[in-house]
């Protein structure tokens, strides 16, 4: 079969961009422009899902691959996929239509130009989970700077203006020492072909450099501990679509790269580093916890939250053991709809109460039942509770952890913890005791979409709590292959 | 034997400018005309250098001052062509402020005669009076406004500066003059004996001379001024077009004569590249006023051009030009936008200025915007692969210093860029602006829009037309 899916998924979502930018200009039809971007991103997602049932996953050979001469003799344009990264495509265009069903009370002015931004942005992100070429993959991991730029700065809060310029800076100085190791990859090895550079290798006395700029990009978009501080202001000044994009998608595609681009590409260089990247996942579990804690605003303390479940990830990625590996993927996935899912939940009382403090809140259980029954679902998924999705991917990369490090593993499951009791205490403090302040009354329930799109994300949580085998047979014969390798490698230096 | 016709577009252009000065003595208020035969000139100039040099293999005519290679081909209908889309965008702001006159397109003719002279020269003299051709009319062109203090101060500014910089790049030609015995490139070439000092100091005048012509760092302090002093048009030709002539003017002049020095002349450029980036960046950041901050940002960007040919490699020099062509088009976009900032016969060019633009006119924000993510290098568009090749080039030299220097100046000056972005999409809208722009205007505007958007669709044929340039 020569139909080329992996190129119409990143190009359809641009189309509809391009044809809601021509219709734009009626301001009249604001249904029409919604509906015109959900039709395109349901497309999108069932083409995801047609691709997840084609998907081969016996071999962790890069499937669908499309490989087209882009600059002649310089780059090819060559995308596929393998185990690791069918399930972000998928999570991505699953995440992208909630999004826009969400828009409805939050973005009030220009929604056309809100919507082409999600979507340009769902081009991009579905780009970077597919490419099999570096400078690709660079490419399509810069250009989501711009509309998520625009996400945050047009449509945030009070302090939008600065949480964009840091958010942009941040990961540019990140990123572009990647380009310089991308570039001096090209010199070295004569191609930024990554199926080609896993066959090749790359020379030891390169690495560690070479994985260190890999890093510098990788750390800032994580976000790793100390250079998480973005995270927070650009969660808390964007308006609920983008801080869920952020969350879900965002932070993902460098964890994505951490598996596929610093353990695939630099394995020496990777064992080099692991107690680096132990330190910094143990302090950022621990440290950002304890900050999460002290938090005023329910939205800083989901991002203070996240950095301490992607704190979980890297963890797990640089055990380089099957069940870390696994389980850090599983969790970047249940983290992509827990975050989303919880932004959304404090999107819902934000647009009825115009607050995201905590104090604001209390004894809502009695008006807006619905909310909180949800609410306590993703509460209880955020902290791991066995039988929702959280669970499984924390448990395995503790497991992990203990066959590698001991310490670090006991370490990190302070963390849990601390996690479990600063989002029980949010819990607390929002939805149940005395309802003190009275314009509380007038609060509403959950209207059909809100609810419509909180059980989208409830059910596969729930769902694979209980039963991830799905997930887990789709990446374990890529994630096996990848620890082979890489032990090969690092047994022949 | 003398192959005329590859010196016939600079011939054609020559007689044109006498025909057009007698023709605007004779006949009264000629302006318009003038202005309309003068971009049929120039278009047909460039359709003549096309025909007659673009596939001719390198080629000495006049006793070897004049050269004609690919290199010198291209650059012209490049100079050609963007002197055509000045012209034909500048007449409505001229008309604004009543200084539509027949000096105007004359003046910007004689000038690009001057950089077809120096894009051509293989020989010291030759290369001298096409640069005082063009500088001369530059002098003039400063100026044009002449009523407003600031147009004269620019012009005067530019004057004396740059004939200071003349003086100095003589005084080198002289040096290496009286240490070769001749002013031809090739023969110094041939006689070069390494081991003279005078040498190294006439190539250090010389690139002092040419370093104040692109306004790179530490010879970059006219620019600010004569770029705000001067008519709008008359900056917009000042950021693109002399460049061009002087870029290539330097390829030539340190890979055909000099190449043997290359030790000697590296760490200048080197120094003069990273000092061009790291200044532009920091110094646009505190700007107000729009020409002044465009004047910063073309200084960092030919740092990134000069960067390309530091390097010493085929590779270098290409990835410049390909740079340099790339720049052009981005900052035809953004004068364009400048030029349409126009409420009640008044042309308006601070920052503030420009505060929710995207309100009041999306669709001229949008290009704005796409405009400066391209300048800011970010991909997809054509800035980032500009940027790309450049640091392709000099990474291949293990210029580990010189790239990353580059690079984290790229996200200093992102924030200025990201600051007007801020300001257009961010703020509060004022008054909306006139929308009865002129057609070229509007063209210029998307037809560089488009090509920026849409350049990563089709990256390679711009490297195969630029990679038929084969200096060394």
């Amino acid at each position: 079969m020569n139909f080329p899916i992996l190129s119409s998924l990143i190009l359809l979502p641009s189309i509809g961009a391009l044809f809601l930018f021509f219709t734009r200009s009626e301001k009249k039809n604001k249904i029409t422009v919604k509906y015109v971007a959900l039709f395109t991103s349901l497309v999108t997602f069932f083409l995801s899902i047609y691709l997840w049932i084609l998907f081969d996953q016996s071999t962790s050979e890069f499937q669908f691959v499309e490989d087209r001469i882009w600059i002649k003799g310089l780059i090819n344009y060559k995308v596929g996929i393998d185990g690791i990264s069918v399930l972000f495509i998928i999570l991505t265009a699953f995440i992208t239509p909630l999004c826009i069903i969400s828009v409805n009370n939050s973005i009030k002015n220009r929604l056309g130009e809100f919507l082409i931004a999600v979507l340009i942005m769902e081009s991009f992100m579905i780009g970077v989970f597919c490419s099999l070429d570096l400078v690709v993959f660079y490419l399509f991991f810069e250009a989501g700077l711009i509309p998520m730029f625009l996400i945050i700065g047009i449509w945030g809060g009070s302090r939008r203006v600065y949480s964009a310029f840091k958010f942009f800076l941040f990961t540019l100085l990140g990123s572009v020492l990647m380009l310089v190791a991308i570039i001096s990859i090209y010199w070295i090895s004569g191609t930024t072909d990554v199926v080609q550079l896993y066959e090749l290798g790359i020379d030891a006395k390169y690495q560690n450099l070479l994985w260190l700029a890999f890093f510098s990009s990788f750390a800032v978009k994580t976000p790793m501990w100390p250079v998480h501080t973005w995270l927070p202001d650009a969660h808390v000044e964007a308006p609920t679509a983008g801080s869920v994009l952020l969350a879900a998608i965002l932070l993902k595609m460098a964890g994505y790269g951490f598996i596929r681009f610093s353990l695939g590409l630099f394995p020496l260089a990777s064992e080099i580093f692991t107690p680096l990247i132990y330190t910094l996942s143990v302090i950022a579990i621990i440290f950002t916890s304890l900050i999460a804690l002290m938090q005023e605003d329910m939205k800083k303390l989901i991002a203070y939250s996240s950095v301490a479940h992607m704190g979980f990830v890297t963890l797990g990625i640089f055990t380089i053991q099957q069940q870390g590996l696994e389980g850090s993927i599983l969790q970047m996935i249940s983290h992509g709809l827990v975050a989303a899912a919880l932004f959304l939940c404090v999107g819902v009382v934000y647009d009825r109460m115009h607050s995201r403090l905590i104090d604001t809140y209390g004894g809502i259980v009695s008006i807006i039942p619905k909310y909180s029954v949800l609410f306590m679902l993703f509460t209880l998924a955020a902290l791991g509770l066995p039988g929702t999705s959280g669970f499984v991917g924390e448990f395995l990369i503790l497991m992990g952890a203990f066959k590698d490090n001991f310490l670090v593993a006991v370490t990190a499951s302070l963390g849990v913890i601390i996690g479990a009791a600063y989002m029980l205490w949010l819990y607390k403090r929002v939805v149940f005791g005395k309802l003190i302040n009275s314009d509380l009354k007038q609060m509403v329930d959950l209207n059909k979409s809100e609810l419509f799109i909180l059980s989208c994300l409830a059910i596969p949580i729930l769902f694979f709590g209980f039963y991830p085998d799905p997930l887990i047979n789709t990446i374990e014969v890529s994630i096996s292959d990848l620890i082979k390798v890489y032990n090969l490698n690092v047994m022949n230096n | 034997m003398t192959n005329l016709e590859l010196v016939f577009p600079e011939i054609f252009l020559s007689l044109s400018i006498m025909f057009l000065l007698i023709l605007g003595v004779f006949k009264k208020d000629s302006s318009k005309l003038i202005q309309n035969i003068s971009l049929i000139i120039l278009l047909s100039t460039a359709v003549i250098a096309f025909n007659e040099t673009l596939g001719v293999t390198e080629t000495f005519l006049f006793n070897s001052s004049v050269i004609i290679d690919y290199l010198s081909s291209f650059m012209k209908i490049i100079t050609l062509l963007a002197a055509f889309l000045v012209l034909v965008i500048s007449s409505s702001y001229l008309k604004t402020l009543k200084i539509f006159k027949i000096e105007y397109p004359i003046l910007i003719l004689s000038s690009v005669l001057g950089m077809m002279i120096m894009i051509s020269s293989n020989d010291l003299i030759v290369f001298y009076m096409g640069l005082e051709l063009q500088s001369l009319a530059l002098y003039v062109l400063a100026t044009f406004n002449r009523d407003q203090l600031k147009s004269s101060e620019a012009g005067l500014k530019y004057f004396v500066l740059s004939a200071l910089s003349s003086g100095l790049l003589l005084y080198g030609c002289s040096l290496i003059y009286g240490f070769t015995g001749t002013t031809n490139f090739n023969l110094i070439a041939d006689k070069l004996n390494s081991g003279e000092y005078a040498i190294t100091f006439g190539i250090v005048f010389i690139l002092v001379g040419l370093a104040f012509k692109i306004s790179a760092v530490p010879f970059h302090m006219w620019a600010p001024d004569v770029y705000e002093g001067s008519p709008t048009p008359v900056t917009l030709f000042f950021t693109m077009v002399p460049k061009i002539a002087a870029l290539t003017v330097f390829i030539r002049f340190l890979y055909v004569p000099f190449l043997n020095l290359i030790d000697q002349w590296q760490m200048i450029l080197i120094f003069l590249s990273i000092a061009s980036m790291l200044f532009g960046a920091i110094a646009a950041i505190g700007q107000t006023n729009l020409k002044r901050l465009i004047a910063y940002s073309s200084i960092s960007h030919i740092g990134y051009a000069l960067a390309g040919l530091a390097t010493g490699s085929n590779d270098g020099i290409q990835s410049s030009v390909i740079y340099i062509t790339i720049y052009i088009l981005m900052n035809l976009g953004l004068f364009s936008c400048l030029l349409m900032m126009k409420r009640n016969h008044k042309y308006f060019e601070d920052i503030g200025d420009l505060s929710g633009l995207s309100k009041n006119h999306p669709l001229i924000s949008l290009s704005l915007l796409v405009i400066l993510f391209s300048l800011a290098g970010i991909p997809p568009l054509a800035g980032f692969f500009a940027k790309f090749y450049i640091f392709k080039s000099v990474l291949e030299q293990s210029m580990y210093f010189l790239a990353i220097v580059g690079l984290l100046s790229t996200v200093v000056a992102a924030f200025y860029y990201l600051r007007i972005i801020k300001i257009m999409y961010f703020d509060k809208e004022k008054e909306k602006y006139d929308t009865d722009h002129s057609l070229w205007l509007k063209f210029s505007l998307t037809f560089s829009t488009l090509l920026i958007l849409m350049y990563f669709i089709f990256p390679s044929q711009l490297i195969e037309v630029i990679s038929r340039i084969n200096i060394i």
